[in-house]
């Protein structure tokens, strides 16, 4: 009558934390360091174990999280594109113990990587459609993704437009390849910055919003994705708004601390959104209903 | 659901047959209060305890956990106590209730929580009925009874327990002692609806929950925020009791003069500055105001936008726990704009 109570039962759910463990760190391996502007480089990575390396896929505007043994874990985000997938780029500003120890890190150094996490741009609703993609300083990091997604994908989407504007020709990240794509046909390239005190800078020197007077853009079939500190936000979101763009149309990517990426450590948390699961990317009309939100 | 009879008399007996299942904890005095531990013997147990100081919680999300440690070669997840088997005997529906929502945070969604999984497939939860005190408001939460959530559920009529049978581990408890219980006859179940109606009646603090996000929302800039603000020392009392915050920090450990240590977690709380603090120093939420008014704002507003509900299950502890006598009670039925009476 008794049931089988003490026979050794397997313990599937002690597997699923040794396999499968979702806050597990892939081992990868610095495979290049690029300074891009003060306390902030761009590093390449390549996953150690060839299956993880194969099968990592992203969406743009997703992020990762960043293991420094010792040090612990930051959310980055990802600034290569997912149709570029035999290269993990992480442009990181040093700014933290995680950032910091990586700094001190070199080329062959193993680091762990987890992810892809949040939810990235949301592509499959811009395709057929035009993308303006607007970011100012820093705010390229996270953008830099679409943007290669849009222009390895060039045919799926209609009118592309870059405004990308720093306080000056130094503070610009990707210098050079920002530059080569002034000369592309196929997408609307704008750079300005605020001052060019040395005198270098053949493009417009003017605020990032007045790079608008320069545009052609069409708020019925564009998605505005725009990233920057906040006060990037502030004058892009003024424009935008003036030009008729609906708030929905108008995605942002947002930075908050974390803990864990997978929205359980509540750190990251706006309002009653978490910014790992529910972004990083928002709409705008998210935005104005989150009180915390920039 | 199964439902069956046990006899007041034969408990202890049903106590004995269960250590088989794990090593049995429940309620026991620790001065005036009370604490789930493991039972030296079963005449510890205290089930006519009101709350122990710390939730159930403490067994699924425990306060430091080590998640995992590292070498130069890269991180091996820890697995020491997950599988650990333990019966949880007394558990009030309030605290049950807590654990359903800790699963919808920890086991559902894309990327459940292993530890918290492992944890939770090995220690079998068994319920009790209750006795409302002053600070119960888990009527007015919508949490006074249960309906998952535990493998067996005793409801007190008297000389017999009312027993649910809410799992086949629990079915399996009750199948190894089947000679204990007795079917369940009418007379039962009237006296059953009998105790659930004078319950209902025991409660001495009531919240009207329905419409409270919409509350919130105009009520965000309210000045009860600044007052609360300066009142709360910012101790994070009220989170460590509370059963359905979950809220964990990492941190990772070094072992003197190696290239290894390990990862952990521990219990956090959104009243603490550091906890939206950003690389950098930014922090998105300055004062203590806007601390508490999240931690209010999250529990009663965001978790009914992201889970039908509010996280809140009206234990009581932080009530118990606040040394400044923050009351949530107090302070919902005073957003609403009604008397408070406590």
């Amino acid at each position: 009558m008794s049931p089988n109570v003490l026979a050794p039962a397997p313990q599937p759910a002690i597997e699923a934390v040794r396999l499968g463990n979702p806050y597990a760190p892939h081992n990868a391996r610095i495979v290049g360091v690029q300074r891009m502007v003060e306390d902030n480089h761009l590093f390449t990575f390549r996953f150690v174990d060839p299956e993880i390396a194969r099968s990592f896929s992203h969406r743009p505007g997703q992020f990762i999280m960043l293991s420094i043994p010792g040090a612990g874990e930051a959310p980055i985000s990802i600034s290569s594109s997912p149709t570029r997938p035999h290269v993990l780029e992480l442009c990181v500003r040093r700014a933290g113990r995680v950032t910091d120890a990586l700094y001190r890190m070199r080329v062959n150094d193993l680091v762990g990587i987890r992810g892809p996490y949040g939810n990235g741009f949301p592509v499959e609703e811009m395709v057929g459609g035009d993308v303006l993609m607007a970011a100012g300083g820093l705010g390229m990091a996270p953008l830099r993704s679409l943007l290669w997604y849009t222009l390895d994908n060039r045919s799926q989407f209609g009118k592309l437009t870059l405004m990308y504007g720093g306080r000056n020709p130094e503070s610009m990240l990707y210098r050079n390849e920002m530059s080569s794509l002034v000369d592309r046909p196929d997408i609307h390239t704008l750079l300005g910055v605020d001052a060019d005190p040395s005198g270098t800078w053949k493009y417009h020197v003017c605020r990032l919003a007045d790079l608008f007077d320069f545009a052609d853009i069409d708020p019925r079939t564009t998605h505005a994705a725009v990233c920057g500190p906040p006060i990037v936000y502030r004058f892009i979101l003024q424009r935008l708004l003036k030009l008729g763009f609906s708030k929905d149309r108008i995605l942002m990517s947002l930075e908050r601390h974390m803990k864990c990426g997978v929205g359980k450590c509540g750190h990251c948390s706006i309002g009653y959104k978490y910014t790992c699961i529910h972004g990083p990317i928002f709409t705008y009309w998210d935005a104005i209903n989150l009180p915390e939100m920039i | 659901m199964k439902t069956l009879k046990l006899p007041k008399s034969k408990l202890d007996f049903f106590a004995a047959v269960i250590q088989q299942f794990g090593e049995v904890h429940a309620p026991v005095a620790r001065g005036d209060e009370f604490a789930f531990e493991r039972l030296e013997r079963w005449s510890d147990a205290r089930l006519d305890y009101n709350r122990t100081i710390l939730p159930p919680k403490k067994y699924f999300l425990p306060p430091r956990e080590e998640m995992f440690t590292y070498t130069a070669d890269g991180y091996v997840p820890s697995t020491e106590g997950l599988d650990q088997k333990l019966v949880l005997f007394g558990v009030h529906a309030c605290d049950v209730y807590g654990l359903n929502i800790l699963d919808e945070v920890f086991l559902d969604g894309p990327h459940p929580d292993p530890y918290y999984k492992a944890r939770r497939r090995n220690v079998a939860v068994i319920g009790i009925d209750c006795i409302p005190d002053e600070n119960c408001f888990c009527r007015s939460m919508r949490a006074d009874f249960v309906d998952k959530g535990f493998d067996l559920f005793f409801y007190d009529m008297g000389d017999a327990f009312f027993t649910l049978v809410g799992t086949a581990l629990g079915d399996d408890m009750v199948l190894s002692a089947a000679s204990l219980f007795e079917p369940v006859a009418p007379q039962d179940v009237a006296a059953y609806k009998a105790h659930s109606q004078a319950k209902a009646e025991m409660f001495k603090l009531d919240v009207e929950i329905r419409d409270l996000p919409e509350i919130f929302e105009m009520e965000y800039t309210s000045a009860i925020w600044e007052e609360l603000g300066e009142k709360c020392l910012a101790c994070g009392a009220c989170s460590m009791v509370c059963p359905t915050c979950y809220c964990y920090d990492v941190q990772d450990t070094v072992k003197l003069g190696e290239c290894a240590g390990s990862r952990e977690r521990c219990w956090d709380t959104c009243l603490f500055s550091s906890h939206a603090r950003v690389a950098g120093g930014e922090n998105f939420r300055e004062e203590q105001s806007d601390r508490i008014k999240f931690r209010f704002y999250h529990k009663q507003r965001g978790f009914v936008a992201e889970y039908g509900r509010p996280s809140c299950i009206g234990c009581g502890r932080c009530i118990v726990s606040c040394p400044v006598d923050i009351h949530v009670v107090e302070v919902l039925n005073r957003l609403r704009g009604v008397a408070h009476v406590a």
